[in-house]
Formats: structure tokens, C-alpha cells, sequence
């Protein structure tokens, strides 16, 4: 069997480190960013995202275009994972040379299983966005082990996603036209037609709020948590002068055994639970069988005015 | 005036705990559809993964009750009393 391995080229090698340094780049920034405009403070302070830039356009602070910490955050996520993928696919074999193929490919697999069986054969081609949203909502919770603030406990980065998962739905819902999407709201008895209309909405509010819920409480109650151990240190510590006091002993440990819980796993969590529901409202949007009808339909009536054009 | 802003604060702190008793219901609803599930693995353990799968999916949308008695507790702890406070003293100065 003739099974060397070829030695990849230089020129490969460059472009990998160029991806690598590009993937860790965006995060150290944020870092540095964060680490500049942090004001010098003691004690809890649980407060929204700081707020980087703010563009007066006049008239009241509500219509101001403003630059936040949770915006530049997200975005510095996503051209970590952006490079990540670029990063992961470089290098593309039919007979695979390098390990990350494997995983690229493992990945690919497991997005398309996934979508294939919550959403049907008429979503096959939903793969790259479920992933996208998974990717995204899984980094942008885990920034928080660098010490960022995570975008994702900022309700309006949130609210975008759910936004856009909701438009998609609505698209999917009109698919068999506007009278058709009117009349679904009337069923099953056309009292209801009032509830249905809130529940509606109710999908894009309930899956912001669950994601934005679950990040922002686990990282509440790990300030709270990390406070208390610092004052507790500081209780018993006291007789030992002011200096020694003021180390917080009693904070090496615990707080991580409760990261692993509130920042990985939840996040990783939330992100999955994001993606399904994205999967289940989109795929349960969709009446194919009425949108099959209706293109019979269709097709029908250009046959017989083809037809009757001929003649 | 300072006791204007005393009462809004501890009624402030009064609702949010008030409110995060709707964490019950959350608590029990899980922990309902967790011991379903157990019991479904138990009969049936080469069906773990759909079961798991759907229990996580449940249990998210359980939790929403919860979870939205936790944004109105952190609102009226961090964003209300600030909200209040202003336009009381909004409404003395005039």
C-alpha cells in the first residue's frame, strides 16, 4: 500500500497560521477592549452591557444609533467562528489527509441527521443555517469563560434571532398564500381568532426570553455567588489586618464547579434547545400538503390555458 | 421625600420576590416530566435518545413560565426603582 503521507506545502501552512491567529485575534481584542474601558469599581455590579459609542441622532435617546458592548462582542464571535469553519474546511480531500476533515465531516453529518429528522425532506437545505444559529448562540455564551460580557445575556441580540427565525416562519406560513395564512388563524373555531393572533407573536417573545433568561440568571447568581465568597473571606480573615483581609481566599474553586454548570453546560444547552425550536417552528409552519395542492392546481390551469391557447 | 423612595424600593424588592414564587411551577412540571421520562427509559432503554431528546425539548418549554417570572423579578430590582424614583422626583419638582 503505498500510504505516505504527503507533507503539506508551506504555503498551506502559512494560510492555516494566518486562520489560527485570526480565530484567536477577535477574542484577545475583545479582551483588551474590555479590559480598557472596565471602570474601577468594588462590590456587585450586575448592570446591562456597557455602552462603547453612542450616535445622537437628535430628538429622544430612544431612536439613538448606539454601540454596545454585547454588539461588538457578538461580532467579534462571529468572525472567530467564521475563521474557525474556514480553518476546519481548508484542506478539502476526497481521500482525507488531515484529522480536522474528519471532525468538518462529522459535523456536516450530524447538522444534516439532525435537521433531516425534526424538519423532514422538504428542509434538507436548512443545514447550514441550523448550524450557523447553533454555532453562534453556543460561542457567544461561552465568551463568557474569556471574562467577556456574553452577547447572548443581552436581551437584544436575542431578540434579532428571534426576529429572524420569526420572519422565516411567517414566509413559510404565507407560502400557500395570504388568504390561506388569514383563514389559519380562525381555526379550530373563529372566536379564538384574537388568541391565536397573540400566540403568534408569543414564539419569537418566549424563545427570546428563555434564551436570554437562562444566560443572564446563570451569570447573576455567579457575581452573587463570587460576592458572598469574597465577603466571607474578608469575615474570616479579619483579625489578620487589612491587606491580608481584602484576598478573597474562599473564591479559588467553588465558582468554577458552578461555571461548569451555569457557562457550559447551559449554554451549550440553550444553544440546542435554540436550534430545535428554530427546526420545529419552521417545519411545523409549513402545510405541504396544501402547498402540494396547490401547485396541482396551478400546474392544471397552465396546462389547460396552454392548451386552450394552442387550440 | 426619603420615605417616598424608601417605600418604592422595598415594594420594589417585595415584588420581585413575589413574582419569583411562580418558580414553583416550573419545579414541578420538570421534575414531572423527568420521572416520565426515567420511567420510559426503564421500559424501553433502546429508546434513550428520542426520550432524552424530547424531555430537554419539554422541559425548555416548561421553564418559560419560570423564566419570565425571573425577567420581571431582575426588571423590577435593577431597572424599576430607577424608573420610579425618576418620576417621582419629576412629579415633587413641578
Amino acid at each position: 500500500m503505498n500510504d505516505e503521507i504527503k507533507k503539506p506545502s508551506l504555503k498551506f501552512k502559512i494560510v492555516d497560521i494566518i486562520y489560527i491567529i485570526m480565530m484567536v485575534l477577535p477574542l484577545v481584542c475583545g479582551m483588551v477592549l474590555d479590559i480598557l474601558t472596565t471602570p474601577a469599581s468594588s462590590g456587585v455590579n450586575i448592570a446591562g452591557a456597557r455602552i462603547y459609542y453612542e450616535i445622537d441622532l437628535g430628538g429622544s435617546r430612544f431612536f439613538n444609533i448606539i454601540i454596545s458592548e454585547a454588539q461588538v462582542n457578538s461580532v467579534l464571535v462571529m468572525i472567530t467562528i467564521f475563521f474557525v469553519f474556514l480553518y476546519l474546511t481548508h484542506g478539502l480531500k476526497e481521500r482525507i489527509e488531515l484529522k480536522r476533515q474528519h471532525l468538518a465531516e462529522i459535523i456536516v453529518q450530524k447538522v444534516d441527521g439532525l435537521v433531516g429528522e425534526n424538519m423532514g425532506s422538504d428542509f434538507s437545505a436548512f443545514g447550514p443555517f441550523i448550524i450557523a444559529i447553533m454555532a453562534l448562540s453556543a460561542f457567544s455564551s461561552l465568551t463568557s469563560l474569556l471574562g467577556l460580557y456574553p452577547p447572548t445575556s443581552d436581551m437584544n441580540v436575542v431578540a434579532g434571532w428571534a426576529i429572524l427565525v420569526f420572519m422565516i416562519i411567517t414566509y413559510y406560513k404565507l407560502k400557500c398564500g395570504p388568504l390561506y395564512y388569514l383563514n389559519g388563524f380562525t381555526k379550530p373555531v373563529f372566536i379564538l381568532a384574537p388568541i391565536n393572533f397573540i400566540s403568534e407573536f408569543a414564539t419569537p417573545v418566549s424563545m427570546a426570553f428563555r434564551h436570554y433568561g437562562n444566560v443572564m440568571s446563570g451569570g447573576v447568581i455567579s457575581v452573587l455567588l463570587s460576592t458572598f465568597l469574597a465577603w466571607l473571606s474578608g469575615l474570616v480573615l479579619g483579625w489578620a489586618g487589612d491587606y491580608i483581609s481584602a484576598i478573597p481566599i474562599f473564591q479559588v474553586g467553588l465558582p468554577a464547579i458552578f461555571s461548569i454548570y451555569f457557562d457550559i453546560f447551559s449554554g451549550c444547552l440553550q444553544a440546542f434547545i435554540f436550534a430545535m425550536l428554530t427546526m420545529l417552528n419552521i417545519s411545523g409552519a409549513f402545510d405541504a400538503e396544501e402547498y402540494e395542492r396547490r401547485k396541482k392546481k396551478k400546474l392544471e390551469k397552465k396546462k389547460l390555458k396552454n392548451i386552450n391557447g394552442g387550440n | 421625600m426619603e420615605l417616598a423612595i424608601g417605600i418604592i424600593l422595598g415594594c420594589c424588592a417585595l415584588g420581585a420576590g413575589i413574582a419569583m414564587i411562580a418558580g414553583i411551577g416550573p419545579g414541578i412540571g420538570e421534575g414531572q416530566a423527568v420521572a416520565k421520562a426515567c420511567e420510559a427509559i426503564g421500559r424501553q432503554p433502546e429508546s434513550k435518545g428520542a426520550v432524552t431528546t424530547t424531555m430537554i425539548m419539554g422541559c425548555a418549554i416548561a421553564e418559560t413560565t419560570g423564566l419570565y417570572a425571573l425577567v420581571i423579578a431582575i426588571l423590577l430590582i435593577f431597572v424599576a426603582p430607577q424608573q420610579f424614583v425618576n418620576v417621582l422626583t419629576s412629579a415633587m419638582g413641578k
